[in-house]
């Protein structure tokens, strides 16, 4: 009895298969997302409900990271734009060195710190380390004001873009080492913007997926900044694949 | 249950018939029995057919089987069929697919009541009735469409129509401009306008990303502007700046010497200041803007179309002045899109239409009646844009500056930027006003580049007197012939004609900001965010110009 409908439903069933499938992906990835993913495209473009859970979800994803990039402006009138910005570092897993002292304040992996900070009240910040965090544009603000920062590493950040880069030129007179390696976002766009740091003396790009044709980049950034030290490593620089495409 | 199909004949089948697979059966044999019609009984048709399905290599049935079980197995071997595809099967189903959905289609179309016509109507034209109607696709009436839908308070509250002459935008101004952003002027409206734009494409894939769509890469180069200031205007730019830090732009004063520190190919003969811009200055692909927010825009629901607009249908309210004289107040009913290339109109019912036609503004209002009344009234003011022509060249000079080349604009009115980084400039000028260029086409002076624009680029930096024009095209500009800048409101004399035009050059910079305004104006009834008032059609009608006090 049921035999013809099972077999018309299985017959449904693999022509949905069939519509999963079914987008055209761009040139560029080289494979097709996971299943998963395209059984969420398929469901948002059957399902209103799905499309709104899966705006929400990147919605709230958003919100969080502004969150964590807030203005801590309380904290600033309280304690002084040095224990703010401090703070706003330890909040997100960062590490940073006060000018004049040689430890370091770190927070540990699950976000504890030891708030022994506090008592350096006044003293500005020499070296910050955001590796790894998801700082952005917004998060910048607490560091507005400090004349002194010297080191930067941004190593891996997530968030940090070209306008982030556009931005440092807060620090246009004492920044001297920036590390943006393994930034995700970073475009040669941004890279530009960093004519700004007069006194940069180190710089690390290695292994920015966003950067068109590295080569050259590297080269006119060398340019750019004479009397900078740069270091690009990750980079496939063999002419010869290059040579070989072309014919 | 259900019954064996060749045993019986078909009017006294007692057939199941939730199993579609059998209907199709039958449909395959009443084919059959059409054909064979002039066989006298019913019986022999039967037997007849038998022998041809059988003589089809196996119709119904995958394997070799005896007939009897073929018959008595007709419903599985059927379920099988579906499922193990062979490519002729396959295709004498599709094919009979195909078939049936001509026939119950002719069936259908000549029942009475059906709503054929010979006439094919065209999926293109735009609906018969909308809400808000855009004229001109470019990116000021995208932006306005999208933050129309965003400000919507209901879901698909809003039908938005935008109307675009050209959907190839091959003559557009949007993807034919340089794609400059700055802060540097001197209006405090110009510069909160680019401020908010630029926070706008900071945060682009927040409002423009789609989902499931590739995120919204703009080329944003932060290379800044740099203006250089002569002598003589050395004190407005001074000026400028400080309206600029106070409206929150991070821009810095250089002097020469800091200048040629800062840019040392750069010649500081003549030059006493400069400006630069740190942030949010810059540029970017026109195109990737325009299709982001075409993309959303149609995302949320905005019917795109592509057609011109050629006539308003508009009813007048006359009223009379104190003294006398008399008003007309006009109201558009309908707005006529005529379809390209073809004799084909659709007239739209809308209640609100927007002018963001650009260069071409000034004409679609001159349709309205703007500008044709007696000379001295309000009716007889003309909306003050009309298209200009300016050329961009492309430069290919490979001593020329690098990586940090900014978006430098000279006193002598000579701007260039970096165009990629193959050693590559795009370059151009504003012409005087008593040499404008024909606007009838799009061609190019060669001979402006040699005359106005290289000796004052190989001046400002020496390292242009060896360049190569590689490449060069033109592009209108909405050029507000009355204070060069931007038109956004209400006609006083037409009281559902929105304007968002005139910005002469800088609309596209602009376009995001200005896209919230008009959409604050047109749901909320004024200004929310950006008060923009003094950028009204009042100014026009006073004959208070708002000019930029500019360095050229």
């Amino acid at each position: 009895m049921s035999a013809p409908l099972m077999s018309l439903h299985r017959c449904f069933q693999r022509s949905a298969f069939c519509l999963v499938g079914r987008r055209m992906w761009s040139s560029s990835s080289v494979s097709p997302p996971p299943l998963h993913t395209r059984m969420l495209l398929f469901l948002t473009q059957r399902f209103y409900d799905i499309e709104m859970l899966l705006r929400w979800r990147s919605h709230m994803k958003r919100r969080s990271i502004q969150k964590k990039n807030a203005y801590y402006g309380y904290t600033k009138s309280f304690y002084g734009p040095d224990i703010a910005a401090a703070y706003y570092i330890l909040s997100l897993k960062g590490g940073f060195r006060y000018t004049g002292q040689s430890d370091w304040f770190r927070a540990d992996q699950r976000g504890k710190f030891s708030w022994d900070f506090l008592n350096h009240k006044d003293t500005s910040l020499e070296e910050v380390d955001m590796s790894y965090t998801v700082i952005n544009y917004t998060g910048l603000e607490n560091f507005y004001g400090q004349q002194s920062l010297k080191t930067l590493l941004l190593r891996g950040c997530p968030e940090v873009d070209d306008w982030f880069l556009a931005r440092l030129h807060m620090f246009q007179d004492s920044l001297e080492e920036l590390d943006i390696s393994h930034c995700p976002r970073i475009t040669t766009g941004g890279l530009a913007a960093l004519r700004n740091l007069k006194g940069l003396q180190r710089l690390d790009i290695s292994y920015l997926p966003g950067i068109s044709s590295p080569g050259l980049v590297i080269i006119l950034l060398e340019e750019m900044l004479p009397h900078c030290q740069i270091t690009a490593s990750g980079y496939d620089h063999n002419l010869r694949q290059q040579g070989e495409e072309e014919k | 249950m259900l019954a064996l199909p060749c045993l019986y004949p078909p009017q006294e089948e007692t057939c199941n018939a939730a199993s579609a697979t059998v209907a199709l059966f039958y449909t395959v044999l009443f084919t059959f029995t059409e054909r064979l019609a002039s066989k006298p009984t019913v019986m022999s048709t039967w037997r007849r057919l038998h022998v041809k399905v059988r003589t089809t290599r196996g119709l119904f049935s995958p394997r070799r089987v005896s007939e009897q079980s073929t018959w008595l197995c007709g419903r599985l071997t059927l379920s099988q069929s579906l499922r193990t595809g062979r490519p002729f099967r396959n295709d004498f189903f599709k094919d009979l697919e195909a078939q049936l959905a001509a026939m119950r289609k002719k069936a259908a179309d000549a029942l009475p009541g059906s709503s054929w016509s010979p006439f094919e109507p065209n999926p293109n034209l735009p609906p018969e009735r909308a809400d808000i109607v855009i004229v001109g696709g470019g990116v000021m009436g995208w932006s306005i469409a999208y933050w129309l839908k965003q400000k919507e308070r209901i879901q698909r509250g809003l039908k938005v129509v935008v109307v675009e002459r050209d959907l190839t935008y091959s003559q557009a101004s949007t993807v034919l401009s340089a794609g400059g952003i700055r802060q540097q002027f001197s209006l405090p409206e110009n510069i909160c306008l680019s401020l908010a734009s630029a926070e706008f494409m900071r945060n682009i894939n927040e409002h423009l990303g789609v989902l499931n769509e590739d995120p919204v890469d703009l080329q944003f180069n932060h290379s800044g502007y740099l203006f250089l200031a002569s002598q003589d205007v050395a004190h407005i730019m001074e000026e400028n700046y400080n309206t600029q830090r106070q409206a929150g732009a991070k821009v810095l004063l250089l002097s020469p010497a800091q200048l040629k520190e800062k840019f040392p190919w750069i010649n500081t003969d003549g030059v006493v200041l400069a400006s630069y811009g740190l942030e949010n200055e810059g540029w970017f692909d026109p195109w990737t803007l325009l299709n982001a927010f075409r993309r959303k825009a149609i995302s949320m629901g905005v019917i795109q179309c592509c057609g011109e607009v050629t006539d308003f249908d508009y009813t007048i309210n006359v009223m009379k002045t104190v003294d006398g004289s008399r008003m007309d107040f006009r109201r558009i009913k309908s707005v006529k899109v005529q379809m390209p290339n073809s004799l084909e109109y659709q007239a739209v019912e809308c209640a609100i239409v927007v002018n963001a036609a650009g260069a071409f503004s000034g004409k679609l209002a001159q349709m309205l009646g703007i500008g044709c009344g007696p000379k001295d009234t309000i009716a007889g003011i003309p909306l003050p844009v009309e298209p200009r022509k300016r050329y961009v060249y492309v430069v290919h000079c490979p001593d020329g500056p690098g990586l940090d080349c900014p978006f430098l604009i000279d006193y002598s009115g000579v701007y260039f930027r970096r165009e990629g980084l193959g050693g590559n400039y795009i370059t151009g000028a504003s012409p005087e006003e008593a040499e404008e260029p024909d606007i009838s086409n799009l061609e190019v002076d060669n001979q402006f580049f040699e005359d106005k624009v290289w000796p004052s680029l190989a001046y400002r930096v020496p390292a242009f007197e060896k360049l190569k024009v590689t490449s060069s095209w033109a592009g209108f500009y909405d050029y507000n012939t009355f204070d060069q800048n931007g038109i956004i409101g209400i006609h006083p004399l037409t009281n559902n004609m929105y304007f968002a035009t005139g910005f002469s050059g800088h609309g596209l910079q602009h376009s995001p900001a200005v896209g919230r305004a008009v959409a604050e104006l047109i749901l909320d009834g004024n200004f929310k965010t950006l008060d923009l008032s003094g950028l009204g059609f009042r100014r026009i009608l006073a004959q208070e110009p708002m000019l930029e006090r500019n360095i050229v």
